[in-house]
C-alpha cells in the first residue's frame, strides 16, 4: 500500500521535525542578531547618534523593553499570523516582504521550470551512456560551470549582452515589462546566471545517483535478461534513484530563495535576499526574523517534499 | 569627439572649462588657461565653442528621467528630519522645498522664503512667499514652517540635525506669512543653515511621511523603501522655471560596476557617485559624460591629543610631515581630489583660506620629530576600515613611508559594520570620514570646539572656542572672513586631524541629460538635480 499508516506516521514525523527546526532557527537568529554591535536606533542615527538622541529614538520606537521580551512578543504574534511591524520604517513586515517574496518566487519559479527538466535529462543521459563522448562533454561543462563564481558569470554577461551588444537590459527591475518579449529580455540574464549555478550541481548528483543504482546486481540482472539500455535505466534503475535525485534537486533549489544575493545585487533585482541584508544592516529584528522564517520554511518545504518522495518511491522505507 | 580635440582631452576637461565659464572667465582667460596646459590655439577655439554651447543650452520640456543612486535600504524615508542617505536627500529635494538654498557659488538664495532678515543676528524674521501650495492643495503658511522647524527639537522624531536646531530657542508665527526665530546666541549663518536638506518644509501636523506631501517640483506617485520611487511633474509648482521633466524615477544600484554598466547600456540617464576606477571604462565611450564636484568630503587621519602617542609633543607634527598628500591625491584618489591643508573648510567654501599651504612631505623631518617625541622604533597601531572611504589605502601609504624611517605602523583593518560606534573617536590613531557641511561654523562647532560631540583629536583651545562664538554673531563679512582664516590656521597647526585631500565626487551622465551642474551641498547637484535637468534626445 502506498498510503499505509506507516507512510502517514513517517510523514507526520517529518512535519513535526520541520516545525521544531523552525523554532530552533528563530531562537538562533535572535541570539545571533543580539550579538551584533549597535541597535536599530544607533544605526539609524549613524554619526549623529548622541546618547540623548539614541535614548529619544529608542523611546519613540518602543525599544525600551528587553530585547528577549520583544522577541517572544513577535513569536506569539507570528503564531497568530502577525509578523509585526518593521522598526525602521514602521511598515507592516507582511507588506515589505510580500512584494519582494513574489519577485523572488517568480525568479526561482522560472529558473526551476527551465533547470529541473534540463538537468535531469542531461544527468540521466550522461549516466545511461557512461564514458561516452556525450558523458564527458556534460561532465566537463558542469565542472567548469561549478568552478566559475556566479558574480563572474553575471558581470561578464552584463558586459557582453548589455554593454557591448546592447541586446539585453543591464537591470532586471525598473525596465518596462509591458510585453512578453520585454519580460523575457529582462529575465534572460539573471535566469541564465542562476541556471548555470543550480543545474550543474543537479546534473552531477543525478548522474551519480543513477550510476550507483546501475551498478547494483538487480539492474545487472535486468541487463542479462535482455532489457535494452534505456529500459534498464528508466524502468529498473530510475525508481530507486529517485530519492537521492529529489534530495539533490531540493538542495539546489532551496538556494534560489535566500542565496541569490549576488544576482540580486548585480541585476538590481529587489528580492528577499537583499531585504534580509538590509534588515541585518539596520538591526531590524522583526524583519530579520521574518526573512529568516521565510528562508527556513522554503528550505524545509523542499527538503520535506524530497523526503516524502523518497519515502513514497522506496517500499523499504514505507514498511 | 570631434577631430580637433587634443589626444588626451576627456570629459573631465570639458567639465573644467564649463565650470570656468560659469564662474565668469573671459574667452581670453580661457584660451590662456588651455594654452598653459598645452592645447593648440585652433583646437582651443573648438573646445571653447562646445563648452559655451553646453553652458548656454536652452532647456527642453518632457521626458522620463531614470536616475540611480548608490545606496538604498528598507530604512529609506521621505521624512526630511530622518533623511540620512543620498537617496533620501534626492527624493526630499524633488518633493519638498527649503526656505533657502545654496547656489553653485555657495551663496544663499531664497526658495520658500521671500526674505530672511535680522539686525542683530539673534532675532530673525522669515517672510514667506505667498501663494505656494502643497501637493494636496493646502496653502503654505507660517504654521507649516513653525511645525517643520520645531520637529527637530523633539527627541522622539530622531532628527539628524537636532544638535543644530537646538539654537532656535523660539520659533513663532507672527502672522500668516511671517515667522520669528529667536536664537540662543547670535548666528549670522542662519540663512545658510536653513538650506540643509533636513530643514525641508512639510505640512503642519504631518505624521505619515510616506505620501511625500510637500511644495516641491514633483508629486509622488510610487514609493517603496529600498526599491524605487516615481514622481510626476507638479503642475502647480511655484517657480516659473522648471521642472522640465515629465516624470522622474529614482532607485539605487549599490554595486558600482552594475551602476556603470546600466549607464553604458542606456538603461539609466544618471549614475550617482561613480568610483574613480571606473572612469577609464567610461572615458572614450559614446553617449556618456561625467560631472565632477568637489564639495569638501574628506577622509582624515585622526590622532587623539589626550592619550599616547598623540599626547607626546612632536608626534602629530611628525605624522603631518609623513603623510604623502600628493601620492594620496594622485594615485589613491586618481587625481579626483584637491590637496588638503589639515583643516575642514574646503576650497568649495567661500571662507576657504587660500594662503594656508599644506605641509611638505618630509620623512627626514618626521624622523627627527618622532625621535624627539621618543616614539621612534615603537609599533603604532592605525585603525582603518572600508567605512572611511579610501582609508585602508591611505594607511598603507603612511605605513610604507614609516618603514623607510624606522617607524612601524600596524594597520588594523576593521569591519565597516559598527565602525562609527566602536572605533571612530575612540582609537588613539584612526581614520574618520566627514561629509561636507555648508558653513565653517557648523564644521568647527561639530568637530573642533572643546565640547564638540565629534572632536576627533580631542583638540581643546579656549581661544578657538571664543573666536568661534564671536565670529558666529558677526554680520560684517570681511571681519568674519578674517577670523575664519585665522581659525583654519589654528586647526591646521594645532589639532591632531590630518586632512590630506578633499575628495571629488563623480557622477556619470548620459549625454542627452543636460543642465547638471556642481553644487557645494553635494554631488548630483546637491541632490536637487531633478528640478533643474532636462533630456535633450
Amino acid at each position: 500500500m502506498l498510503w499505509s499508516t506507516t507512510t502517514w506516521r513517517l510523514i507526520g514525523q517529518r512535519l513535526g521535525i520541520a516545525f521544531i527546526t523552525l523554532i530552533i532557527v528563530s531562537f538562533a537568529v535572535f541570539f545571533a542578531t543580539e550579538m551584533l554591535p549597535g541597535d536599530v536606533a544607533q544605526i539609524l542615527l549613524g554619526q549623529a547618534a548622541t546618547p540623548e538622541a539614541v535614548a529619544g529614538l529608542r523611546e519613540a520606537m518602543g525599544l525600551n523593553e528587553p530585547a528577549f521580551q520583544r522577541f517572544l512578543g513577535w513569536l506569539v504574534g507570528l503564531a497568530t499570523g502577525d509578523m509585526g511591524r518593521s522598526y525602521v520604517n514602521d511598515i507592516e513586515v507582511v507588506d515589505l516582504l510580500g512584494g519582494r517574496l513574489q519577485n523572488s518566487l517568480r525568479l526561482a519559479g522560472i529558473v526551476t521550470v527551465i533547470c529541473v527538466p534540463v538537468a535531469l535529462t542531461l544527468g540521466i543521459i550522461a549516466a545511461m551512456f557512461r564514458g561516452s563522448w556525450l558523458d564527458r562533454a556534460v561532465s566537463v561543462a558542469t565542472i567548469s560551470v561549478i568552478s566559475v563564481p556566479e558574480f563572474m558569470v553575471a558581470t561578464l554577461s552584463v558586459l557582453v549582452f548589455a554593454v557591448w551588444l546592447g541586446w539585453l537590459p543591464a537591470l532586471s527591475y525598473g525596465v518596462n515589462v509591458d510585453s512578453i518579449g520585454a519580460m523575457l529580455r529582462a529575465y534572460a540574464m539573471p535566469v541564465i546566471t542562476l541556471s548555470f549555478v543550480v543545474s550543474a550541481q543537479m546534473i552531477r548528483m543525478t548522474r551519480a545517483a543513477v550510476i550507483e543504482t546501475i551498478e547494483t546486481p538487480y539492474v545487472e540482472m535486468a541487463l542479462l535478461k535482455g532489457a535494452s539500455r534505456p529500459r534498464m535505466v528508466l524502468v529498473h534503475a530510475l525508481p530507486n534513484a529517485l530519492g537521492p535525485i529529489a534530495n539533490a534537486v531540493a538542495l539546489s533549489l532551496s538556494y534560489l530563495v535566500g542565496g541569490v544575493i549576488i544576482v540580486e545585487t548585480v541585476f538590481n533585482y529587489p528580492g528577499v535576499a537583499k531585504l534580509m541584508v538590509d534588515a541585518v544592516a539596520t538591526r531590524d529584528l522583526p524583519l530579520i526574523q521574518s526573512c529568516a522564517m521565510v528562508f527556513c520554511v522554503s528550505y524545509l518545504t523542499l527538503i520535506t517534499l524530497a523526503d516524502m518522495i523518497a519515502i513514497l518511491s522506496n517500499p523499504r522505507l514505507r514498511q | 569627439m570631434t577631430n580637433d580635440t587634443p589626444n588626451n582631452w576627456t570629459a573631465r576637461d570639458d567639465a573644467m572649462v564649463e565650470e570656468a565659464i560659469r564662474r565668469g572667465a573671459s574667452r581670453r582667460d580661457l584660451l590662456k588657461m588651455l594654452m598653459g596646459s598645452g592645447v593648440a590655439l585652433g583646437a582651443g577655439g573648438g573646445l571653447l565653442m562646445r563648452a559655451t554651447q553646453a553652458v548656454a543650452a536652452t532647456p527642453k520640456r518632457g521626458g522620463h528621467l531614470k536616475a540611480a543612486g548608490w545606496s538604498a535600504s528598507t530604512a529609506d524615508t521621505l521624512d526630511p528630519a530622518k533623511a540620512s542617505l543620498s537617496t533620501d536627500y534626492t527624493r526630499c529635494c524633488a518633493l519638498y522645498n527649503r526656505l533657502t538654498f545654496l547656489n553653485e557659488a555657495g551663496e544663499v538664495e531664497m526658495e520658500l522664503a521671500e526674505s530672511i532678515e535680522s539686525s542683530d543676528a539673534k532675532t530673525w524674521n522669515v517672510k514667506l512667499r505667498s501663494g505656494v501650495t502643497f501637493h494636496d492643495g493646502k496653502t503654505l503658511s507660517s504654521a507649516d514652517v513653525v511645525f517643520s522647524l520645531k520637529r527637530h527639537l523633539d527627541p522622539e522624531v530622531g532628527s539628524k540635525v537636532n544638535s543644530i536646531a537646538k539654537q532656535m530657542a523660539e520659533i513663532t508665527a507672527v502672522d500668516d506669512l511671517n515667522v520669528r526665530i529667536v536664537l540662543t546666541e547670535p548666528n549670522a549663518d542662519l540663512p545658510t543653515i536653513l538650506s540643509l536638506h533636513h530643514f525641508m518644509i512639510v505640512a503642519d501636523g504631518t505624521t505619515d511621511f510616506s505620501k511625500g506631501n510637500g511644495t516641491g517640483a514633483f508629486v509622488l506617485e510610487e514609493f517603496e523603501p529600498g526599491v524605487r520611487s516615481i514622481a510626476a511633474r507638479n503642475p502647480n509648482y511655484f517657480k516659473t522655471t522648471g521642472p522640465y521633466l515629465d516624470s522622474f524615477e529614482f532607485f539605487a544600484i549599490s554595486d558600482n560596476n552594475a551602476r556603470v554598466n546600466a549607464l553604458l547600456s542606456d538603461d539609466i540617464h544618471l549614475a550617482g557617485a561613480i568610483n574613480a576606477r571606473s572612469l577609464r571604462m567610461m572615458e572614450g565611450q559614446q553617449g556618456v559624460d561625467t560631472s565632477i564636484t568637489t564639495t569638501g568630503n574628506y577622509t582624515n587621519l585622526n590622532i587623539r591629543l589626550d592619550i599616547d602617542p598623540g599626547a607626546k609633543a612632536g608626534f602629530v607634527e611628525g605624522m603631518k610631515h609623513l603623510v604623502n598628500r600628493e601620492l594620496i591625491q594622485k594615485s589613491i584618489l586618481r587625481g579626483l581630489a584637491e590637496i588638503g591643508n589639515d583643516q575642514p573648510v574646503s576650497p568649495a567654501n567661500r571662507y576657504h583660506n587660500t594662503e594656508l599651504q599644506p605641509r611638505e612631505y618630509d620623512p627626514e623631518r618626521a624622523r627627527a620629530l618622532f625621535e624627539k617625541a621618543g616614539v621612534l622604533g615603537q609599533t603604532i597601531p592605525i585603525v582603518a576600515s572600508d567605512a572611511a572611504n579610501a582609508s585602508i589605502d591611505m594607511a598603507t601609504v603612511v605605513q610604507q613611508a614609516g618603514s623607510e624611517i624606522g617607524m612601524t605602523f600596524d594597520v588594523q583593518r576593521v569591519p565597516s559594520d559598527g565602525y562609527w560606534s566602536n572605533y571612530w573617536l575612540k582609537a588613539p590613531v584612526h581614520f574618520g570620514n566627514i561629509n561636507p557641511r555648508p558653513t565653517p561654523d557648523i564644521l568647527f562647532s561639530l568637530l573642533y570646539h572643546s565640547e564638540a560631540p565629534w572632536n576627533e583629536s580631542q583638540y581643546k583651545s579656549e581661544k578657538f572656542d571664543n573666536m568661534l562664538i564671536e565670529a558666529r554673531g558677526l554680520l560684517d563679512e570681511t571681519k568674519r572672513t578674517d577670523m575664519y582664516w585665522e581659525m583654519q590656521e589654528m586647526v591646521a597647526n594645532e589639532a591632531g586631524t590630518i586632512i590630506p585631500a578633499y575628495i571629488s565626487n563623480i557622477d556619470g551622465i548620459a549625454s542627452e541629460l543636460k543642465g547638471l551642474r556642481p553644487n557645494p551641498l553635494g554631488n548630483l547637484m546637491g541632490y536637487a538635480f531633478a528640478e533643474y535637468v532636462w533630456l535633450d534626445e
